[in-house]
């Protein structure tokens, strides 16, 4: 187990290594110059050429590159021009807020979606097998950018019960969930139906297994069964598709953060791209990069638990 | 003689399909005697799983029973109430299934499925194991402490058929039913694994129910034989009764046509010409006679009931020998 983990970090870090790179060179390739951007249309040609030196953007791109990752391993990712603050402190600021939203989105799905998914494969074509169908298909079809817009009109504008901006008194940890609730349901409603249907479909399978028969030749109960024999291997598939998921649903929390007006990782790095502040674009691209091969390894790492053959397969 | 164990009266169960009731079984009979072996064999689609999955009520949904009943030590099983019959199941009926590659659970442990398997009984978590450990040696797996911390996956085929015997025996039933154990195990195994369970039959004195396709196995281990063709009891009697004479023309077929008994050097091995009849669409009057190389007149109207004592087939070539 222990040395899977290790194989998983190790590819993973390459993993980083390589996204990272790629991104860095697309943002270098997305049109508008920096210093441009920067400075206004009025500034002198002298003038940029000196935000450009001291950007470092006047060196090839490869020296570019490899000043990132020099300023990388010793934690340093540069400072931002506009606030002079450094990047590692604005993009560590932001983060948590982006990760409890995503982590309250897909918990929350889960935590519906596993047992709704459960409940439609054992009570097959029952009303509500049928309803999480039904369901599961509109809000997959549904943007989350949508669903967050009619939550805001709704439940926050109209009705009041939640609020609508902000991510709530730092430090006030009840206000800070309360403040989450809406964001997240707008992230993670689609995954609801989506993991139920997932589960569904796998814990159909796996009831049909000869396994299953033999449990229930010696009589266990269904809820044994279920629970403890099929459960868990229906879950495999689910875990690898929300390890998966942690990634669109970080393109999705940017939506939901500039509807809600949230800080976090998104917003930082909508305004960044506009204004084309590479240390902070950077920055972020870096920690949403290491989040995203983080949560896959994650999922790889609950599924061996899971799993004893996938555990021994790749860990010696 | 003592009461049978088993009882089953004319069972006939169907299957619901597009193209009408699929008669998978008719009007089965079938008796299995405290202490004995009673081996069924016939082809694949003979009717056999449809047969063992009733007996335990573990029919495929779209199964419908039409008459009969299975009477196990007093009781009717297809008219015991769902709790009833899975308070029975691993306890006093007891199943030892076809691929032991895909009947134990991939993600626990032998130990965890082992302990499982003893949930009726009282005992505490030690006594269990205890129980676990003792039974995997009864099975003949060495060093069974090992085994009971591994998973399936490491085990062999035969290593694993063991543990699923040794489960199916732990609860000392009155009734095992095994479903080709060793059809999935090579030769050598499947010899080792017959005469282990005849073992252990004598030591527990329980009552088997042995399926096979292999006619040297059934040979080998069971006391009494029941040959099934398409859904019907054809032929039924002691293992010597039908293995020597044959009344039957598709158990003379069945014993030409295992490669065990052929002596001689052949370019092709003996098949039994045609295929099963459609079972949707029943034909009238003998279900083997398509195939049959005695067909008479009547067999094309009549269906012959089984007739004998204690060796019993269903062919009219008996009445007219008589």
């Amino acid at each position: 187990m222990f040395a899977f983990i290790i194989r998983r970090g190790l590819l993973s870090l390459l993993i980083l290594f390589l996204a990272v790179s790629l991104l860095f060179g697309m943002i270098h390739m997305v049109p508008g110059d920096p210093a441009t951007v920067m400075l206004g249309p009025k500034a002198t040609p002298e003038l940029k050429a000196e935000y450009s030196r001291r950007m470092g953007l006047d060196r090839p791109l490869v020296i570019q590159l490899g000043r990132f990752y020099a300023g990388l391993a010793r934690g340093d990712l540069g400072v931002d021009p506009f606030s002079e603050r450094n990047v590692v402190n604005i993009v560590w600021e932001q983060l948590p807020y982006t990760m409890m939203l995503v982590l309250a989105a897909i918990g929350g799905a889960s935590l519906l979606g596993i047992p709704l998914g459960c409940f439609s494969a054992i009570r097959r074509n029952s009303l509500l097998d049928r309803l999480t169908a039904v369901m599961s298909v509109a809000f997959i079809a549904i943007p989350s950018f949508v669903v967050a817009l009619y939550l805001l009109l709704w439940l926050a504008v109209k009705w009041r019960w939640f609020p609508a901006m902000g991510a709530g008194e730092s430090g006030n940890f009840s206000d800070q969930a309360y403040h989450l609730v809406l964001p997240a349901i707008a992230l993670g409603l689609g995954w609801v139906g989506y993991i139920a249907r997932l589960v569904r479909a796998s814990m159909l399978e796996v009831m049909e297994e000869n396994h299953i028969r033999t449990a229930r030749a010696f009589g266990l109960s269904e809820r044994t069964i279920i629970l403890h024999y099929a459960l868990r291997i229906a879950l495999l598939p689910t875990v690898t598709i929300l390890g998966l998921g942690i990634g669109s649903m970080l393109s999705g929390a940017l939506f939901a953060e500039i509807v809600f007006s949230r800080p976090g990782i998104g917003k930082l790095l909508y305004d960044a791209v506009l204004t084309r502040n590479y240390p902070i674009v950077m920055g972020s691209v870096l920690v949403t990069t290491g989040f995203f091969v983080l949560s896959t390894l994650a999922a790889d790492v609950i599924n061996a638990f899971l799993d004893p053959r996938l555990r021994e397969q790749r860990g010696s | 003689m003592s009461l049978p164990v088993l009882n089953i009266q004319d069972l006939s169960i169907h299957y619901q399909t597009e193209q009408g009731p699929l008669q998978a079984l008719r009007d089965v009979n079938l008796q299995v005697p405290e202490g004995k072996i009673i081996g069924i064999i016939g082809e694949s689609g003979c009717g056999k799983s449809t047969l063992i999955s009733a007996i335990i009520r573990l029919l495929a949904p779209n199964a419908r029973i039409g008459r009969g009943s299975v009477n196990f030590k007093g009781r009717d099983l297809l008219r015991l109430s769902r709790d009833h019959m899975r308070a029975l199941r691993g306890d006093e009926i007891s199943m030892v299934f076809q691929d032991p590659m895909t009947s134990l659970n991939p993600v626990l442990t032998i130990g965890r499925q082992m302990y499982d398997v003893q949930h009726r009984s009282a005992a505490n978590r030690a006594e269990k194991t205890a129980r676990s450990l003792q039974m995997l040696d009864r099975v003949g797996i060495s060093d069974p402490a090992t085994q009971l911390q591994r998973y399936p996956h490491h085990l062999s085929g035969g290593m694993r058929q063991r543990v699923a015997i040794a489960m199916a025996l732990m609860a000392e039933p009155d009734l095992l039913i095994a479903d080709e154990p060793t059809t999935a195990l090579d030769a050598t195994l499947e010899v080792q694994i017959i005469h282990r369970l005849k073992e252990l039959q004598r030591e527990f004195g329980c009552s088997i129910l042995f399926i096979s396709h292999h006619l040297s196995v059934i040979a080998e281990l069971c006391d009494e034989v029941i040959v099934m063709y398409a859904g019907e009891v054809v032929e039924s009697g002691s293992v010597r009764d039908v293995f020597i004479d044959p009344r039957h023309p598709y158990t003379q077929k069945l014993l030409e046509c295992d490669p065990a008994r052929i002596a001689q050097r052949t370019r092709e091995l003996p098949v039994i010409e045609g295929s099963l009849p459609n079972l949707v669409d029943l034909p009238g009057g003998c279900i083997f006679r398509e195939r049959c190389s005695h067909r008479l007149a009547r067999c094309g109207e009549d269906r012959p009931d089984l007739s004998g004592n204690q060796h019993q087939a269903a062919c009219h070539l008996l009445d007219a020998e008589s």
